[in-house]
């Protein structure tokens, strides 16, 4: 299989789906000729042309609620918000209109809307533009919320969500834009399914229930517990709404230790949800020790890169995490 | 312009069925039979119905969370706005949304808004969404005074600006954000000057004529057909409180009252009679027919079931 980046996957997600669906349209800031501030959106202006790719100005509530609108009316629409940061500034359009509108208006209308916001530290771009907000987005009823941790996740779940008639909230992770990974050939059909878990690695003896970035970290620290004969399984949940609960109940009865990891402050985080999923079900009955919970230090993300690294789960926090399990 | 007979005729009906609406609601509430709240634009009829009715199906509108006029306006089925501000089952929103959130997609209507402001971004897309199908047919989004100071109104008028969307923008200036009047809450006495910043044209109305209004949307819809969006400030007052718990302590009952000299529902009964477009008969005819539409509308609603709590999961997810 041929291997592609995770920003190209996102590209080529978004292109297949322009050229299948003509009522689609792609909105942001820089999106245009100069391709997005991440790259990701390269040639597709050249491709579909203004009507179809819109720069906006500096305007993300306006462009939220555009989206929103045009949804509402017909189209299908993208939105590119250039750091997920700035969501707070589309809160109000995201969170009581594009998510309320079908549920208040007694089912008329739909909004058929993907917002793409790439989330994460590790750029050193400090506490304004490196945060983890998905659980912000996740306790909102109406919207949908995708993170997803390779190229072909990235590639297979944008375009389930731009067929998905309601608000999506695509929270793509800003150091993985550049990294590899196996996509099957340019298909139309290559969708996966929102709402269903991906077993990563399989194993025995722990589980350990994480998403986006902290994937790969978490499989790092798996092959090294291998070389002492210790099998983590690593459950990447990749949508957190909806939330494929079966397969995270069904790994913690099989391994009886559970580790929830994220990069996003830990406190009021979606790691407590995941914890509470495990023992909430008859999962708790098979447990042989309490859960554990690894997120970020409740801090905002500092700009010294030595302490940037060190204030979101590292290898060596979470190999220790896995040890006090054991 | 010379409007006929039939859309007097409709104008004069509208209005007084929003204001048998309202006042009926307002009963209710004493009656103790609504639960919630409502936000009522008695004195504001014109503005609603004036621009709403020189609108095709095919037209959009926002509405805000004092809007019933404007619903009535845009055609909405009475009986299922009643049933919506009881709470029932058959109402626009199933119960689930009450009379801040009526809306009618089936006659244009995008739904009213809780959120000061809220419908402006909206407004814009489904505007793009117009411009994008090359549809002849304009979006129309009512705000108030207040909303003018939101973020959401400067950066919703630009966005239409630099896109020259098909929007009107209606801006309801009833002269009170609930209790704080305009002179203090921006330094502009004339709201539609603010167009300007945008570069885009901006008119200020009397919002008690509905001839008027009624007329200068028809030339609107056709100015912003060709030249892209355009402010419409429509100068009226709000008679009520701001809603049903308003002690009214920040203005005095002089300038209610002289507000209430400028009844938008009386200058157009006075303008009918005076160009002889109807006689005094036919007006209590038409009076009478709106009070008799409210008490089938509020008939319609006391016997409507209420919603299940087995249906609350509907319409969360398409």
């Amino acid at each position: 299989m041929r291997e592609i980046t995770y920003a190209q996957a996102i590209n080529e997600a978004m292109s297949e789906e322009m050229r299948r669906e003509k009522n689609l349209i792609f909105m942001g800031e820089d999106i245009g000729l100069y391709g997005g501030a991440f790259g990701v959106s390269k040639g597709m202006f050249e491709e579909f042309g203004p009507e179809r790719i819109l720069d906006t100005p500096i305007t993300e509530l306006a462009i939220t609620g555009c989206a929103a609108g045009a949804s509402m009316t017909g189209l299908r629409t993208i939105v590119e918000i250039m750091f997920s940061d700035f969501m707070t500034l589309a809160m109000e359009q995201l969170a009581n209109q594009a998510a309320k509108n079908r549920f208040q208006f007694g089912g008329q209308g739909s909004v058929p809307m993907v917002l793409r916001a790439p989330g994460g530290s590790g750029t050193g771009a400090a506490a304004q533009h490196s945060q983890s907000l998905e659980a912000w987005v996740a306790h909102v009823p109406g919207l949908k919320v995708v993170i997803p941790s390779t190229p072909a996740d990235a590639k297979g779940l944008l375009k389930a969500s731009i067929r998905d008639d309601n608000p999506v909230v695509f929270l793509e992770q800003k150091l993985l834009y550049r990294v590899k990974g196996e996509v099957p050939d340019l298909d139309e059909d290559f969708i996966i399914p929102l709402g269903k878990a991906d077993i990563k690695r399989e194993g025995k003896d722990v589980t350990i229930i994480t998403y986006g970035r902290m994937v790969q970290r978490c499989i790092k620290v798996a092959e090294e517990f291998a070389k002492d004969g210790v099998e983590i399984e690593v459950v990447d949940i990749r949508t957190l709404v909806p939330l494929d609960k079966e397969t995270l109940i069904s790994s913690a009865k099989k391994t009886g230790k559970v580790l929830v990891v994220h990069e996003a402050c830990q406190t009021g985080g979606f790691g407590g949800e995941l914890v509470s999923v495990v023992v909430e079900s008859d999962a708790f009955f098979y447990l042989d020790a309490p859960v554990k919970r690894l997120g970020g230090l409740d801090v905002p993300i500092p700009y010294n890169p030595g302490l940037e690294a060190l204030v979101v789960p590292t290898e060596e926090k979470i190999t220790a995490a896995i040890k006090d399990l054991l | 312009m010379k409007l006929s007979k039939e859309i007097h005729k409709e104008l004069y009906l509208k209005m007084n069925q929003t204001r048998e609406f309202e006042e009926t609601a307002a009963r209710l509430f004493v009656e103790g039979k609504v639960h919630g709240t409502a936000h009522f634009c008695i004195g504001e009829e014109a503005t609603g119905v004036g621009v709403c009715s020189a609108l095709e199906v095919e037209d959009y509108i926002l509405q805000t969370h004092r809007g019933h006029n404007q619903g009535i306006g845009k055609n909405m089925d009475i009986n299922k706005m009643m049933a919506e501000f009881r709470g029932k089952a058959t109402g626009y929103c199933k119960g689930k949304g009450g009379c801040m959130h009526i809306a009618d997609f089936s006659v244009g209507s995008l739904g009213a808004n809780g959120v000061v402001g809220g419908g402006l971004p909206i407004a814009t897309g489904a505007a793009l969404k117009q411009k994008y199908n090359k549809e002849k047919n304009i979006t129309v989004c009512f705000f108030g005074d207040g909303a003018s100071n939101e973020g959401a109104f400067h950066e919703s008028l630009n966005l239409a600006s630099v896109w020259k969307l098909p929007v009107l923008f209606v801006c309801t200036n009833n002269l009170y954000g609930m209790s704080t009047p305009v002179s203090k809450s921006m330094n502009i006495e004339d709201i539609s000057i603010r167009a300007a910043s945008y570069g885009i044209k901006g008119i200020a109305l009397d919002g008690n004529d509905v001839v008027n209004i009624y007329e200068e949307t028809l030339k609107a819809k056709e100015y912003i057909l060709e030249n892209g969006p355009m402010l419409m400030v429509l100068n009226t007052y709000r008679w009520m409180g701001h809603s049903k718990s308003d002690a009214q302590i920040y203005r005095t009952k002089d300038e209610v009252k002289e507000w209430k000299e400028k009844c938008p529902i009386k200058q157009h009964k006075k303008f009918i009679l005076e160009n002889k477009i109807m006689t005094e008969d036919e007006l209590v005819a038409i009076g009478k027919q709106a009070v008799e539409d409210i008490e089938k509308a509020v008939e319609f609603a006391e016997n409507s079931p209420e919603p299940r709590i087995e249906d609350i999961f509907d319409d969360v997810y398409a």
